[in-house]
């Protein structure tokens, strides 16, 4: 099984239940790179700012994570901006590029983003429609959630002096479609339009080069791939102005005030150093797992199908639907034999709504109601998948019954 | 025993979910979303679908050490429950949706879903008691603690129902649970009770139905005369044995108080009169449910309450099919039509019946 014992340390009743843990896109484990860093960097008072020896020791430790973490990503040092994480990166990109773009030219009113990406994107910019008047125009995906490109073009092309931002997600946190970013980018950059990436998913699992593929501002966190909560960063380049949320002692290129956490970065940096090293190699083995799972798992349900782009697909996402079953049910029925996993749909204010992203490719309410999203990732093994498909048959058959039962009637 | 217990982010229910646990069973917290939009319950809302109700139970869970999941019942609840209570009230009826609710919710849809994911029962936080009878027979009967007992509600569930729940509390007085609460370190001890009606979060039910009723106006006569004393906009809004906001300028005649008598809903006329014309004394129920196996002819035992924290009443009950005949031998004032009659044996249920007519014999 995954070894996931230290952190896996909640003093909950899970004496005797397997500890199958198929839910890497939601967190990971910390590797041990990352908790060798962190620990060691705890008692690490100063305050990275300071300019006596200890805020001198702490500083030292911030600029060689960021080093490193610029060599991992192809980009440069002083383009990676800390933030506490992905929602606050999401945030800082797409407001702080609309209201700077906007600022440098009052025409700059347009976003255009897609229908599939993470709320910490999507809320955002609704927010700036709703209080900065800001025009979203959210793109269509297609059944394998690919961003319609003509349609991105069409969108840029009616009037590209209007647009202030394109923001496209790298790959998608619930199906695990890789989106044509060299291709998103050749639009937008046709006409000067800078282009957010939310890369949440993507480091560590595909080669992300920053540089290379030319985004303009890219985001990630550390708990996707191996460090701690709480850290991550937004990626920017140099050039472009972006409008801080956080105001205060400026320390983050003045994009982002705070006092930031030396140890929460080291360990960041660590696993940012181990995750994107180890990419090649482990994406290739987790591919293999990943379609031995879903292959073996369509073998008992049959009419188990997957969601999302067979082919441009994070190594490993699995995304499956079962006809007739609450993705709830089968949840609480996998969790009950100690396997964790998805229902890949957001919890809206405590009550599971179906996915924003499935009924976006054009599939109906009861399938999105019936998925599951089994992510691996750097702790998987073969005995995880072989676990689930023990289990998977009868725990289907079981949400079935209970799926008839919640139907409307009587 | 597998036990699904439903937690309403109240201290009753937490107790109620952790003595299941205590007792060795193996015990899943599960609370219900019963409604649409949970956000708009967001501020100071007392009810018991409120977001913050939700954490409370998971928080209760997490103390307890069992999983937590949260349930959308709401689609059923708002076909069974909440439409029940606006066509009821629409039809000068006066409905308790909390009857309701267990008989359509807690252990109908959620019940079934329990069973179907390989549960066994189903626990709450309801004051009352389960007892097997000689011939393997569920009993359901009154709490130990007078004041808390909830058995009227529950005065709808069927001996199948009634295999399937569990109510660990029906012997503890509800002082001793919050001090259990408090001991457990659940941090629901001190939450007051809920009292309102779950999904009318202010409470103002005249004013919530007015908004799904709309207005429309009618009139309130006296009862003697027929002579026309005022106007209302919505009939909805009176419920018989009602004293206040009658909304008449002039006093009766003697100078004594008027009560809602009856409600007409076709014509939206509001009758009402002084308290002795609230007097009655026969009571015709229809939908009865019984806990037990049927009955028919005359009813042994003979107490019926007429409300959720009302008395007992002296009652002959005679079952004649679907009809339910019971004569008060102490009269009931103010007894409106959509109540729930539930017939007690000492202190077991029989079964219940919904109201249809109330008179004086």
């Amino acid at each position: 099984m995954t070894d996931t014992s230290s952190v896996h340390s909640d003093g909950h009743s899970d004496e005797g239940r397997l500890d199958v843990y198929l839910d890497h896109a939601a967190s990971t484990p910390m590797r041990a790179e990352a908790v060798a860093a962190m620990t060691a960097r705890l008692a690490l008072f100063g305050n990275a700012s300071a300019l006596h020896a200890s805020g001198r020791a702490a500083r030292r430790v911030v600029e060689e994570s960021r080093e490193a973490i610029a060599r991992a990503l192809g980009c440069r040092p002083g383009e990676v901006v800390f933030t506490s994480g992905g929602t606050e990166s999401d945030n800082l990109a797409v407001k702080g590029l609309y209201w700077a773009r906007h600022d440098a030219d009052p025409r700059r009113t347009r976003v255009l983003s897609t229908t599939i990406e993470h709320h910490a994107v999507l809320d955002a910019l609704h927010w700036l429609g709703a209080h900065e008047g800001a025009d979203v125009e959210v793109l269509p995906v297609d059944r394998l959630g690919r961003v319609d490109l003509a349609a991105l073009r069409a969108g840029v092309e009616r009037d590209p002096d209007s647009v202030a931002l394109v923001s496209v997600m790298w790959a998608n946190n619930e199906v695990g479609t890789v989106q044509p970013m060299d291709e998103v980018v050749a639009i937008a950059h046709e006409h000067g339009i800078p282009v957010h990436t939310d890369a949440v998913q993507a480091v560590g699992q595909v080669p992300v080069d920053f540089a290379a593929v030319g985004v303009d501002a890219l985001t990630f966190t550390a708990h996707k791939l191996g460090g701690p909560k709480g850290v991550g960063a937004l990626v920017v380049r140099r050039e472009l102005d972006v409008t801080p949320q956080l105001h205060g002692g400026g320390q983050e290129r003045d994009i982002r005030s705070g006092t930031l956490d030396t140890p929460a970065i080291a360990g960041f940096a660590a696993a940012v150093e181990v995750a994107v090293a180890q990419q090649p190699q482990r994406a290739v083995e987790l591919a293999d797992l990943r379609d031995r799972l879903v292959a073996s798992v369509q073998a008992r349900v049959p009419d188990a199908s997957l969601n999302g782009d067979p082919v441009h697909r994070l190594p490993g996402n699995a995304h499956l639907s079962f006809a007739g079953c609450e993705g709830d049910s089968l949840l609480m029925l996998l969790d009950a034999r100690g396997i964790a996993c998805s229902t890949g749909s957001a919890c809206s204010a405590g009550v599971p709504q179906p996915s924003h992203v499935l009924l976006a490719m054009g599939y109906d309410d009861e399938h999105a109601r019936g998925s599951l999203r089994l992510t691996l990732g750097h702790t998987s093994t073969g005995r995880d998948v072989d676990a689930l498909l023990a289990a998977i048959a009868p725990v289907v058959e079981r949400a079935r019954d209970a799926g008839g039962v919640t139907r409307k009637a009587g | 025993m597998r036990v699904l217990a439903a937690m309403s982010g109240g201290v009753d229910s937490a107790v109620a979910a952790a003595r299941a646990a205590d007792a060795g069973h193996d015990v899943t917290g599960v609370h219900l979303a019963l409604s649409r939009n949970p956000r708009s319950y967001r501020t100071g809302a007392r009810g018991c679908c409120t977001l913050e109700d939700a954490n409370d139970a998971r928080r209760a869970a997490d103390v307890i050490a069992i999983p937590f999941y949260v349930w959308d019942l709401s689609d059923r609840f708002h076909e069974d429950v909440v439409e029940d209570f606006v066509a009821e009230y629409a039809a000068g009826r006066t409905p308790n949706p909390c009857l309701r609710c267990n008989e359509k919710i807690k252990f109908a849809a959620v019940l079934d879903k329990a069973v179907a994911l390989g549960f066994d029962a189903v626990a709450t936080g309801h004051y009352a008691r389960l007892v097997a009878d000689s011939h393997g027979e569920v009993q359901l009967h009154r709490s130990v603690d007078a004041a808390k007992d909830q058995s009227y509600v529950l005065g709808v569930l069927t001996q199948d129902q009634l295999r399937h729940a569990m109510f660990p509390l029906g012997d503890s007085l509800k002082q001793d649970v919050r001090a259990e609460a408090e001991r457990r370190g659940l941090q629901v001890a001190a939450k007051p009770d809920s009292h309102d009606i779950c999904f009318i979060p202010d409470g103002d039910t005249a004013g919530w139905l007015r908004e799904r009723l709309g207005s429309s106006s009618g009139t309130v006569v006296d009862h003697a005369t027929g002579a026309v004393l005022g106007t209302h906009q919505g009939s909805y809004g009176f419920t018989v044995g009602q004293r206040r906001g009658l909304g008449i300028e002039t006093p009766a005649g003697d100078g004594r108080p008027r009560y809602v008598l009856d409600i007409e809903p076709v014509t939206r006329t509001v009758t009402v009169g002084p308290r002795e014309e609230l007097g009655v004394d026969r009571l015709e129920g229809i939908r009865p449910r019984w806990c037990g196996a049927a009955p028919s002819g005359p009813v042994s035992g003979g107490t019926v309450q007429l409300r959720a924290h009302g008395g007992e009443h002296r009652a002959r009950v005679t079952v004649d099919g679907e009809r339910v005949l019971v004569d008060l031998l102490d009269p009931a004032q103010g007894v409106a039509p959509g109540q729930a009659a539930v017939v007690y044996d000492g202190t077991r249920v029989v079964g219940s019946c919904t109201i249809a007519r109330a008179t004086r014999g």
